[in-house]
């Protein structure tokens, strides 16, 4: 069968993609929809005035049917325009600018940690399958797996910030400090993000990883002589290449997640608190394009990912 | 059932253990340590002593009777979200994969779009339109758990439903009631399980941060992962009290992983040998 051109295949995947955010942003405006009676009632609770229901409801336009309200306020927010917060009545865009910066800051930090962390050990465990390096990173991969986000932050707050006083234990960047200062202030809450996911990546690493080493081909490789060396540089390499750029990004699309509850822990001022915050005094707005953010950030990584692989292994541009 | 045991990796057999004991200490150990986990019976983040082996938590409380009883809330909500989502999962599963068509286009491509979603990030918006009562947290987890599971379940059904043996009984004329009970459901049993196990830890760990992060069970009640909150700043103290609650729910995570890694490794090995 005849091999499609990439650019076509590429074209179509982010013509998915874009589907797939349409269909995420209607999550998002249905997920706070479904309440029963409406959002103006939610957010005053029960014992508020009929006046300042109406008044809510006014401000945010509820007496208009749903699919209306959905296509403006997607329309507002392609354009920037995220609305106002309904507890403060501040801009939206304005509380979130710095504290994505922030969110950003910190996964960033944590990508570099986690990224390398990932591939190098799930590489290592995969080369030594079998053997006491293997199986050491294995079991610990898979103690790390079951570690809930908050331990593994607690544990690290209390040896780097309590016990050795190396690191501050609230996490607080400002404009004054230095570039040295910034990643001192995040050591901790980063350390702990590349922990918590490089468990997972790594161990898709190790299982792509031995997936190739398990083809025939290596073994006729093995066969004809072909140092060990030659075999997982030349003739293993560039086939687990396309899985492993799609475990970075998938470390990515972690991160982005990984923060709400590290930021929580280590008070870090950042997109995950906002949105706690956010739905824990049920401001509809804030939830709203904070979730959009958040599922946006993450659908666009997972679909680098899925480019990146259609671009690295030319077997999937072969139609099935 | 002994020779199910021997056929078990060190691993599983470490990981029973575990997890054995962990639901006999928090759902026996209530009844014999002499506190309640509502008591004030000192002072505040009082260290570990004697009479009370972890100490005391954030408003003087034993913390050990906190955690018995923390653990108890966390098995209970997590099993009964996981037997949710199972509910959901399963028969939709197999029914889309023996009817297929339309009504399986239309459930999958759901089914995707809710799994572009990150997990956490869609509890939270839900929660935040549903409020935080313990039915609503339940749906919301079963729901958001429901989709592996279906997926699986397809997946599975649907090599089933491909065998010979099931293309002799839709010759036979079964009625789909037969189908599911006697010919698709035994065979897709043993994947199940596995996945139930799996399931179960992201619902505990779900669960636990949600409560952690304010959003899931509320005082006066409280699972592992609201005890993880209330004492978080015991830390600044040096005290380990909001360690230990991550620890108890890190401890029956490992025990479930070791229990369905062990499980899988059988079931490959089992492959092999056909």
């Amino acid at each position: 069968m005849a091999e499609h051109s990439i650019t076509a295949l590429v074209l179509k995947r982010l013509a998915s993609g874009l589907v797939t955010l349409i269909i995420v942003s209607l999550l998002v405006f249905a997920g706070t929809e479904i309440l029963p009676g409406d959002v103006a009632q939610a957010v005053l609770g029960q014992q508020a005035t009929p006046e300042a229901v109406q008044a809510i409801r006014d401000q945010l336009g509820l007496e208009r049917p749903a699919i209306i309200r959905y296509l403006e306020w997607l329309y507002a927010f392609v354009q920037g325009d995220l609305g106002q917060s309904l507890v403060s009545g501040r801009e939206i865009s304005e509380l979130i600018g710095q504290r994505l910066k922030n969110t950003f800051f910190l996964a960033g930090v944590a990508a570099v940690i986690a990224i390398p962390l990932s591939v190098g050990l799930g590489l290592l465990a995969a080369l030594y399958e079998g053997r006491p390096t293997d199986k050491s990173v294995s079991i610990l991969t898979l103690i790390f797996v079951s570690l809930p986000d908050f331990l593994l932050g607690y544990i690290l707050l209390f040896l780097g910030a309590v016990t050795l006083g190396w690191f501050p234990a609230l996490s607080k960047l400002s404009d004054s400090m230095t570039f040295g200062q910034q990643l001192n202030a995040v050591a901790l809450p980063c350390l702990t993000l590349a922990l918590v996911t490089s468990s997972h990546t790594m161990r898709l690493t190790r299982a792509a990883v031995l997936s190739v080493m398990h083809q025939p081909y290596i073994e006729m490789a093995t066969l004809k002589g072909a140092s060990r060396r030659r075999i997982i540089l030349r003739h293993a390499l560039p086939n687990a290449l396309s899985p492993i750029l799609n475990i970075v990004m998938l470390t990515m699309a972690f991160l982005i997640v990984g923060v709400v509850v590290v930021e929580a822990v280590f008070s870090y001022s950042g997109m995950g608190r906002l949105m706690i915050d956010a739905v824990s005094k049920r401001d509809m707005p804030l939830v709203q394009a904070c979730g959009l953010i958040f599922a946006s950030v993450y659908v666009i990584l997972n679909l680098t990912a899925d480019i990146l692989s259609l671009l690295t292994n030319p077997r999937r541009r072969r139609p099935k | 059932m002994r020779r199910f045991l021997n056929e078990l990796d060190t691993g599983a057999r470490v990981g029973l253990i575990i997890v054995v004991g962990f639901l006999l200490a928090v759902f026996v150990g209530p009844y014999i340590i002499p506190y309640s986990e509502v008591e004030i019976v000192g002072k505040v983040f009082a260290r570990p002593s004697g009479a009370h082996w972890l100490g005391t938590d954030n408003v003087g409380r034993d913390l050990l009777a906190r955690i018995l009883a923390g653990g108890q809330m966390t098995v209970i909500i997590s099993f009964l979200a996981t037997c949710g989502a199972f509910a959901i999962g399963v028969p939709l599963g197999i029914i889309t994969a023996i009817i297929g068509g339309w009504s399986d286009l239309v459930i999958t491509r759901m089914v995707d779009a809710l799994m572009a979603f990150p997990g956490l990030i869609l509890a939270l918006i839900l929660l935040s339109a549903l409020g935080t009562s313990l039915p609503a947290l339940l749906l919301v987890m079963s729901v958001l758990s429901s989709t592996i599971v279906f997926r699986l379940t397809r997946a599975v059904a649907a090599d089933v439903a491909a065998m010979e043996y099931i293309e002799v009984a839709r010759l036979r004329g079964e009625t789909m009631r037969w189908f599911l009970f006697r010919e698709v459901l035994p065979n897709v049993v043993p994947t199940l399980l596995t996945e139930f196990g799996l399931r179960f830890v992201y619902a505990a760990i779900l669960i636990s941060s949600l409560s952690f992060l304010g959003i899931g069970v509320q005082p006066p009640y409280a699972d592992l992962g609201g005890m993880v909150k209330e004492n978080s700043l015991a830390i600044t103290f040096g005290r380990m009290a909001p360690i230990l609650p991550a620890l108890a729910l890190a401890i029956l995570a490992i025990g479930i992983n070791l229990i369905v890694d062990g499980l899988l490794k059988r079931n490959s090995e089992l492959d092999l040998h056909k």
